[in-house]
């Protein structure tokens, strides 16, 4: 212990205020961008994984559905075989892209979090409102799911048998772009908080199958009107503003109207924060 | 310098004195509650109308078995439980009211291992002190100068999976104290550390409260309070039964000091006769401060107030009768004995 005695003792302590957190005007901004910064730090120790988890899934997807079933002659056409599957998959795909994202940037460490490994009990320690810890999650998801559409993207418009036609409405895809990735992140919030580490199986079962498959990825929103009951049923499920954006957005074919879009995208967006938020705080408090 | 300086007013509250305030002038308390109250939603009344004060520099310890409410206790100090009922202030900060001010002013080390596996041992100090507006230079030279006082720098880079008990356990504190908190939480700290990590982290908390760091330790290790503590509350559900420094407290119950005096035999291997036993507790019942003594597992126990000042006058009594004593052994009252003579029933069961 001589080692110990010997070193004059930096946490020497003696009275309140100290620290610069004292001489900071908003301490808990400081903190909030600190807690980015932590994210940041992880992301870029884990980058290959990132990677890896985020590419899959797309690759796969666009791979198959639209280089190899074209290329076997087991082709699949849209609106009357007037377009191609491609053109139908690449909004669909940058939509899912982003949901998943949410989950696995933001939902599927707080299970764990939460859990039982309880990583996350010194950051809520950090002098800021337990609500900011929550927001600050959401905000470094959707960043991720930005980062995440970035890599994606390229993807999605090279591997195609047939080129992908796009055509780009600059204002919407900036809207869309910004909502979308905040909807995920909320989603992930939301279901991290309120699912337990047994539960997740369930989770992938009972919520992200259905949502994905059902999403308006692999189909247009508007062609359900031969299934009515279906076209009115998965106007609960946010992925399908995200791919009915991404559409509007990224091509010329018909979408759900622009309204109905935002009003989904926000719709979904502040109910899923409103219940990651309220959970977070339930998770956290006692 | 790696620590930022004190303001001057600030600096002349050191805590070394106010460890023990003078009656009457006692500074502003560091911690100080008011019929705190927790009934958890099930109705347990975890923590029942509990009055603290701790006093800056003060080494403070919850002593309490499993469930006593101890852990309740530094959740509502430390944000994270609310109270049903009652007050509580830390260093002046009201923690109902003031959350976020409050945990400026905390370090906490929770009875779990949470530090942050994605990072390195370093990064865990570094990241913490960002949260707290250090600068990047400052949080990195205050991150180094504490891995050193806490003996991790060969483990500075590697992450936090690769530590053994005792390191992560250290690792926690330094985290805690990288903001400069005026007032350090620890939940149990030595629960699951073998016996030498115990000792090693019972010097290194006295002397970071030597060095004027006021603490709060729960335990339910009646020798840990005792060793470390200046001032112990003893709980037990939910209610602090007393408050007082260990040898007050020992006092107050009127606990005893146990002597053994082991007598020599005829020979190397041979055990005293009983009637050399017998001749020996007679002597010995008649020096002044022993009540009684009794003759037990072949030795002499004799049962004092106090084991002040005793031994000299049991050894030369032993002399002077011509018994002679071959070994001495002395146990204290413990603070185990006050939990008893509070509850009637025993710390660890
Ligand atoms: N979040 C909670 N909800 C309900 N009961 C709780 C909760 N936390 C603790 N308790 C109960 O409160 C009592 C005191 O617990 P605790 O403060 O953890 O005691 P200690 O730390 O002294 O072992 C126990 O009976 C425990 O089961
Ligand atoms: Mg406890």
């Amino acid at each position: 212990m001589t080692a110990v005695a010997e070193t004059p003792s930096p946490a020497r302590a003696a009275a309140p205020a100290r620290g610069p957190a004292e001489a900071v005007r908003w301490p808990a901004l400081v903190a909030f961008g600190a807690l980015l910064l932590r994210d940041a730090r992880v992301l870029t120790r884990e980058r290959w994984r990132f990677l890896i988890r985020t590419v899959s899934q797309p690759l796969m997807l666009v791979f198959v559905f639209t280089y190899v079933f074209p290329t076997i002659g087991q082709e699949l056409r849209a609106f009357d075989g007037q377009a191609s599957f491609s053109d139908i998959l690449v909004p669909g795909v940058i939509a899912i892209t982003m949901l998943i994202k949410g989950v696995q940037s933001v939902a599927l460490p707080l299970v764990d979090d939460f859990g039982y490994t309880r990583e996350i009990e010194d950051r809520i320690m950090a002098p800021l409102p337990v609500w900011a810890v929550a927001v600050e999650k959401i905000v470094a998801g959707a960043l991720q799911g930005l980062v995440a559409v970035v890599v994606v993207f390229p993807i999605v418009a090279l591997v195609p048998a047939e080129p992908v036609s796009l055509d780009i409405s600059w204002g919407h895809l900036l809207a869309v772009g910004l909502l979308a990735p905040f909807v995920g992140a909320s989603l992930g919030l939301a279901l991290g908080t309120l699912v337990t580490p047994k539960q997740v199986p369930m989770m992938f079962s009972v919520i992200i199958l259905p949502v994905t498959f059902l999403g308006a990825t692999y189909f247009p929103w508007t062609q359900l009107e031969a299934i009515p009951w279906l076209q009115w049923a998965v106007l609960i499920n946010p992925l399908v503003y995200l791919s009915e954006g991404f559409r509007m957005a990224l091509t010329s074919l018909p979408s759900m109207p622009p309204a109905a879009i935002y009003a989904g995208l926000l719709l979904c967006g502040g109910l899923t924060a409103a219940i990651g938020l309220w959970g977070f705080r339930r998770r956290v408090l006692a | 310098m790696t620590t930022t300086p004190a303001p001057a007013g600030a600096a002349a509250a050191t805590a070394g004195d106010a460890a023990h305030p003078a009656d009457g002038g006692a500074p502003a308390p560091m911690i100080a509650t008011e019929a705190l109250t927790k009934v958890f939603p099930s109705g347990l009344r975890a923590v029942d109308g509990v009055d603290l004060t701790v006093a800056p520099g003060e080494f403070f310890g919850l002593l309490g078995p499993n469930g006593a409410g101890k852990t309740t206790i530094i959740g509502m100090l430390t944000t994270r439980v609310q109270p049903t009922a009652g007050r509580a202030r830390v260093a002046g900060v009201d923690v109902v009211a003031q959350p976020a001010r409050a945990k400026r002013v905390i370090g906490v080390v929770p009875q779990t291992n949470t530090l942050d596996r994605s990072l390195s041992v370093r990064e865990n100090l570094h990241y913490h002190a960002r949260f707290f507006a250090y600068g990047r230079r400052q949080a990195a030279e205050r991150a180094e100068a504490l891995l050193e006082q806490f003996r991790l720098t060969d483990k500075r880079d590697v992450l936090v999976d690769e530590l053994s008990g005792g390191m992560a356990q250290r690792l926690m504190i330094a985290r805690a104290l990288m903001h400069e908190p005026a007032m350090l939480f620890l939940d149990e700290p030595t629960v699951g550390l073998d016996p030498q990590s115990r000792i090693a982290l019972w010097e290194l908390l006295s002397e970071l409260n030597e060095d004027g760091q006021t603490v709060l330790l729960t335990t339910h290790y009646m020798e840990e309070a005792d060793h470390l503590c200046d001032r112990v509350a003893i709980m037990d559900h939910g209610h602090v039964l007393a408050a007082d420094s260990p040898a007050e407290l020992k006092r107050t119950v009127d606990a005893e000091a146990i002597v053994r005096v082991a007598a020599p035999g005829r020979s190397e291997v041979e055990p005293p006769s009983p009637d050399q036993l017998a001749r020996l507790r007679g002597v010995l019942a008649a020096v002044p401060g022993v009540r009684w003594a009794e003759v037990r597992d072949g030795q002499v126990e004799c049962h004092a107030d106090s084991a002040r000042g005793l031994l000299p006058r049991l050894v030369t009594a032993a002399e002077e009768a011509g018994t002679g004593i071959s070994d001495l052994s002395v146990s204290e009252p413990s603070l185990e004995t006050v939990f008893v003579s509070l509850t009637g029933r025993e710390l660890r069961e």
